[in-house]
């Protein structure tokens, strides 16, 4: 059952030049599963009306904590930037589907960027589960890999950056891990990133599920302004989604 | 406890506070966060004779204190509403009226003899403004000829609550109001959105597929309020007024200004329980200014 609850945030985490994490606390907080969102409401700003939606990074059940990350690209996420410990937050949670979690097998968890968010929370969920997935992070330079410790602690982790300053130089697609053989890949980042990963994919015949991120008025299913087009027409991305399985896309691979 | 019971011209309400079509799915969405039953009514999302896709995303840009959407009546069509959604809603203790829209005559006149068979579905509200599709919608109701043909043509085959929305994209409302009450609507909604644009200067392209869309939430409310105060001048059947609701306040602006009930709209993106506490709040207006019904409010401007 979705809620809408007012969270204390515990602490506001500048991690780069643009992303922020937020901590935040509450009681009674939903069961949320790994690829699902949170939609904010955003305070202190006075032209942003509508609630932004953020992926889920991690989650405390037993303390009540709610990890997300902020990328801050509008008037909307910087307001979310300046919030400090003990400011409330209004969320609506748990949002959309999730990622697939398999019973066996190999899995591979790519995310690019700021869509690395959510691979934290679905490789540890993976782990409890008895799992090994193997993460890997794409990001520009060796300053735009967040939280690297906290995933080393639940996967084994390989890196690309644009730069070269950590891991193999170039994009994901580029990282020789990608030739071990894999029955699952989960990926979420940018399109041209995504769209890459389910290329590769789709040419090894691994099953693909890609968490898209579409602007969104509702997130809930009701004004149906996030659409993506699928085989079987236009889909909501905040309830059908976020997560799709790449044979059920458009996408040309 | 003030009363806020209110008759829409037949259309009776337990509260004034309906929710706008299109931003408030079938209802269902809703129902984590509130009690369905506790509103006056609410109106399901625009239905056409047949499926629709709808516009290509991206449909929506936010804008100050407002946002434009051009989803173009996604739906499953008329059969599907009443043979998968109706059944799964009708027992809900509101009033559930269905938004029709289309793209001729025939098809409003199809549909509506369709959801004149429903029992529980006292009314419909007639779609005459949709700004976001290339037939028909809006090209309806900025003629007072065509508002009018197509009003008394449903009017022919449907023998409930009529309400016909109108649309702001017009030289005077009040006109098209006028010819609609005089072909047979119960009442009027309004208003329906502004036409309005949003461009990425960065990219140097529009934001919105269609280029053009429907500008709502509470950037529009100075000019819904200003529309429902000259209809509800210029009409006698009850007006229902919508555009930029976000509060208690807002909806007592609006039945000071004329309208007999209010719709909220975009306000339900951001807050889904919003409805109760306008409800609630209206009461504690009430009670508050010494008023023992809400109908002694409407239209005191």
């Amino acid at each position: 059952m979705k809620k809408i609850i007012d969270f204390e945030v515990r602490e506001n985490k500048r991690l780069n030049a643009d992303t922020i994490l937020l901590v935040l606390h509450a009681d009674g907080m939903p069961e949320i599963l790994p690829g699902q969102f949170v939609n904010v409401k955003v305070e202190h700003s006075p032209s942003t009306l509508l609630r932004r939606p953020i992926s889920v990074h991690d989650v405390d059940e037993k303390q009540g904590l709610l990890y997300l990350f902020v990328k801050i690209v509008g008037c909307g996420t910087a307001a979310m930037g300046e919030l400090k410990a003990g400011d409330k937050v209004n969320v609506i949670l748990p949002l959309g589907n999730h990622f697939t979690i398999p019973d066996s097998g190999r899995s591979l968890l790519i995310g690019g960027g700021c869509g690395v968010a959510p691979m934290l929370h679905l490789a540890k969920v993976m782990t409890s589960n008895g799992l090994s997935p193997v993460v890997l992070i794409g990001t520009r330079s060796a300053k735009d890999i967040l939280r690297r410790e906290e995933y080393e602690k639940y996967a084994t982790v390989y890196y690309t950056t644009e730069d070269g300053s950590v891991g193999v130089k170039g994009f994901v697609t580029d990282h020789p891990v990608l030739n071990e053989p894999f029955d699952y890949v989960f990926c979420c980042g940018p399109e041209a990133m995504m769209r890459a990963v389910a290329r590769y994919a789709a040419g090894r015949n691994i099953n693909c599920e890609v968490s898209l991120e579409n602007t969104m008025a509702c997130g809930i299913g009701a004004c149906l302004c996030c659409v993506t087009d699928t085989k079987e027409g236009h889909k909501c991305v905040c309830t059908e989604g976020p997560v799709f399985n790449i044979k059920d896309l458009k996408w040309q691979i | 406890m003030a009363d806020l019971s209110v008759n829409v011209n037949g259309l009776a309400l337990k509260n004034p506070v309906l929710t706008a079509s299109g931003t408030f799915g079938y209802g269902t969405e809703f129902q984590d966060f509130i009690d369905l039953s506790r509103l006056g009514g609410f109106i399901v999302k625009g239905t056409t004779l047949h499926r629709r896709e709808g516009n290509p995303y991206p449909r929506m840009a936010e804008t100050p204190a407002g946002m434009l959407n051009a989803v173009g009546l996604q739906n499953k069509g008329v059969d599907y509403f009443i043979g998968h959604i109706y059944p799964e809603i009708k027992d809900i203790q509101s009033n559930i009226l269905v938004n029709v829209s289309g793209s001729t005559v025939a098809d409003y006149v199809a549909m509506a003899e369709k959801i004149n068979e429903l029992d529980k579905i006292p009314g419909i509200e007639l779609n005459i403004s949709c700004p976001n599709v290339k037939e028909g919608g809006m090209a309806f109701g900025t003629s007072c000829v065509s508002a009018a043909e197509v009003v008394k043509a449903v009017r022919q085959v449907y023998h409930k609550h009529l309400m016909v929305k109108l649309s702001p994209n017009v030289t005077s409302i009040q006109e098209i109001a006028l010819a609609v009450e005089a072909a047979g609507a119960d009442s009027v909604s309004l208003i329906n959105t502004l036409l309005g644009m949003a461009i990425d200067a960065k990219r140097r392209r529009p934001v919105l597929s269609t280029v053009t869309g429907g500008l709502s939430g509470p950037c529009v409310k100075p000019i819904a309020l200003r529309m429902v105060w000259q209809v509800a001048k210029a009409v006698k059947i009850p007006v229902v007024g919508l555009g930029g609701i976000v509060s208690a306040t807002d909806a007592v602006e609006f039945l000071l200004a004329g309208a007999s009930a209010v719709q909220i709209g975009t306000a339900n993106f951001i807050d889904p329980a919003v409805t109760i506490k306008v409800i609630d709040g209206l009461n504690q207006y009430l009670d508050d200014n010494g008023f023992k019904s809400v109908r002694e409010i409407i239209g005191l401007i």
